[in-house]
């Protein structure tokens, strides 16, 4: 069960490159560090910049299992570690009393009735694997569940009180994201390496279309990413994330588009603008404008 | 009449304890006697107040007069301070040295009397000096912030900080071991396992209620420069007081985020953090700039969970209406329930008529006033009714 050596960051970037995330070097490096120091990676950013992306590209370089915990509010221990499952322990007591046999306790809050959830997944592991552990948007869950997550960060470690402490044999690598539309307790940062996921530059943004959507045509590509460039420095509300950009490339494949044209933008605009207010107002600045300029970056 | 302001209740413990220092038998269940009898009196009247008390806390016949003593003394008209000599005084006349209690809570540096007393720290510490008599304190009450004086303000400060705060609650996905109707199959099975297996109790979870998060959006633009102060205190108070987090926003033409400074023990020098911060004081007005900046940078993070949003202003703005009414529609969608506090709402003849007030109304849930100690006394009642469903005034 050991993880393929990532000895560099270097090494990293590449390895996340062939796997078509385009990651910045401090992404990068925090990722690394992460796997080396054996610390949780915090990811902040705006919705569709790739976020619980990294866990699942990080899942294939580390040939690891990937098991996620997607967070909202009032998700307690039962959801998150374990459970034990009810309606078999009911059964077994039943079956055993037709039998007249006696039921012992130990028997009935063993192993073979409990429930694993995704935490107790991660720590318990599997043999073979190394396991990374996506706790998906925290800023949904509550104060009651950072408490408990907590806990489980500071010592890989869970007690049920029936069985007793299960303890990681090997620590999963943890990725926690959040939207922040909550502020998430200080301890819990405080545990991790923390990294702002900033929307992409121009030409890094281009260069994951091309990696993900390959069969855009080059003018597309170009001048979409310059499109979305162009109006995530207007004033929106919600401004589109990479995801819409990829969206919108996809979309345009899809109608066989070869370049931007006035008509289809403003048909589509839907794909990667969420409030009307958003679409009004790139609207009233002029779709014509918007593409003069971008048809000039994009050369 | 029930009064149910803290600082009353504080005085009158306070009062307490000054007779038990004077050798009275005043003990917890007298004073809780006498805090429950009050809401059966008409507490405006000072005769009926005096007979309560001393019904209630006198038992002898020999103690009435002390008991006169110390009340006249205590409840007295503002100006004619109790002082220690003046205790000392009364304490003579009992046999037994007069034990005198610490007070509840220390006198902070900012109420009044306190600087008569500084120079002669020969009597001891000021004791009873801290209290404000009820007349006085019915007065400062009703006065409006903006005409009082210094050590008036610096009276209400002192009030503020004594105001009890709390916020209405919201119904939380999370449950928790209750009465609720959601079966708690795992407590339910530990509890029938004594009778094998055999299920004859059963176990339920129900929703847990938790404190709603409070948002303060307060205007600190040239118009509002006589209330600043004092609004600034009384969202430190409530930042200090509320169990839940409070995001404290200030803007004139921009908009400042004070949550953090707002943190710590010491008023003082939180606001003066507060005003190394904020790069504009008492500037133009720009209502609907600020809460698009708010809007935009801000209300996704702090909105979330059922938030109440206060918003402190006069609506003297200089921006543009239309962005303010689009803006502050927004904020309503967004938040649970949104306040306005203005101060002009405490002059009777005060029209809501300045463009920004008209552009902003048909999107408040409350409309209230905050001019003086009166109005926060009815704003702490007010949250702290706060439904658990919304308010009636929703925009389409």
């Amino acid at each position: 069960m050991t993880m393929p050596s990532v000895d560099s960051i270097d090494d990293l970037q590449n390895a996340l490159h062939r796997l078509l995330y385009i990651a910045d070097r401090g992404l990068a490096t925090s990722i690394f560090l992460a796997i080396k120091l054996g610390r949780p990676l915090f990811l902040e950013g705006e919705a569709g910049v790739g976020k619980t992306e990294v866990a699942k590209v990080l899942t294939e370089v580390l040939h690891a299992d990937l098991i996620r915990l997607q967070c909202y509010e009032g998700l307690d221990e039962r959801q998150a570690v374990y459970e034990w499952n009810y309606t078999r322990q009911m059964m077994h007591i039943r079956l055993a009393e037709s039998r007249g046999e006696k039921v012992e306790e130990d028997d009935l809050f063993g192993p073979r009735f409990l429930m694993r959830r995704p935490l107790l997944q991660a720590i318990e592991g599997s043999r073979e694997k190394p396991v990374v552990l996506l706790v998906d948007e925290i800023d949904r869950s509550d104060e009651e569940f950072e408490a408990y997550l907590l806990e489980i960060l500071s010592d890989f470690q869970i007690t049920i009180p029936e069985i007793g402490t299960i303890k990681a044999q090997q620590p999963p690598v943890v990725v926690i994201t959040s939207n922040r539309t909550r502020e998430v307790h200080d301890a819990i940062k405080r545990r991790c390496l923390y990294y702002w996921i900033d929307y992409p530059s121009f030409e890094r943004e281009l260069q994951i279309v091309n990696a993900k959507v390959p069969q855009a045509p080059s003018q597309l590509a170009r001048e979409v990413t310059a499109f979305i460039q162009e109006i995530r420095r207007a004033e929106l509300f919600k401004a589109p994330g990479v995801a819409e950009t990829l969206d919108w490339v996809a979309a345009l494949v899809a109608l066989s588009q070869e370049k931007l044209e006035p008509r289809i933008v403003e048909e589509t605009l839907g794909v990667i603008l969420k409030y009307q207010d958003d679409v009004d107002k790139v609207k009233s600045q002029g779709i014509d404008t918007l593409l003069e300029r971008v048809s000039m970056v994009g050369l | 009449m029930i009064e149910t302001d803290g600082n009353f209740t504080h005085n009158v413990i306070l009062f307490g304890r000054l007779l038990r220092g004077l050798g009275l038998n005043v003990n917890t269940g007298r004073m809780i006697d006498l805090l429950s009898a009050l809401q059966f009196i008409q507490i405006g009247s000072k005769a009926d107040f005096y007979y309560t008390a001393r019904c209630l806390l006198v038992r002898r016949q020999e103690e009435i007069p002390l008991f006169d003593e110390a009340f006249n003394a205590f409840w007295q008209k503002p100006g004619d301070r109790w002082s220690a000599p003046h205790r000392e005084a009364i304490s003579e006349r009992r046999q037994k040295p007069a034990f005198v209690p610490p007070p509840l809570k220390p006198p902070s540096s900012e109420m009044p009397g306190n600087g008569a007393n500084r120079g002669n720290t020969n009597h001891g510490k000021p004791i009873i000096q801290v209290v404000m008599t009820y007349s006085e304190r019915e007065l400062l009450r009703k006065k409006d912030f903006s005409e009082c004086s210094g050590e008036e303000l610096e009276a209400i400060k002192g009030l503020i900080s004594n105001l009890v705060w709390q916020l209405g609650t919201r119904r939380s996905r999370r449950l928790e071991p209750g009465n609720g109707r959601q079966l708690d199959l795992r407590r339910t099975l530990r509890r029938n396992l004594k009778y094998g297996g055999e299920v004859l109790e059963w176990a339920y979870r129900q929703p847990k209620y938790k404190n709603r998060p409070l948002v303060i959006i307060a205007d600190i633009s040239g118009s509002m420069e006589r209330y600043t102060q004092l609004l600034l205190h009384f969202i430190y108070s409530l930042s200090e007081g509320l169990e839940q987090k409070v995001e404290a926003f200030v803007f004139s033409t921009r908009l400042t985020r004070i949550s953090r400074q707002l943190h710590g023990r010491d008023v003082e020098r939180a606001l003066n953090q507060v005003s190394l911060l904020v790069p504009d004081w008492a500037g133009g007005t720009r209502i609907g700039d600020a809460l698009k900046r708010f809007n935009f940078n801000w209300s996704r993070r702090v909105l979330g969970q059922g938030a109440v949003v206060l918003l402190i202003s006069d609506g003297w703005d200089r921006g543009s209406a239309n962005l303010l009414s689009v803006e502050i529609a927004r904020l309503q969608r967004s938040c649970y329930r949104l306040i306005w506090l203005n101060p002009l709402l405490g002059y009777e003849e005060y029209k809501p008529l300045a463009r920004g007030m008209q552009a902003a109304l048909p999107y408040i849930d409350d409309f209230m006033p905050v001019h003086n100690l009166a109005s926060l006394e009815e704003l702490a009642q007010h949250l702290h009714l706060i439904e658990r469903a919304r308010g009636i005034q929703r925009q389409l």
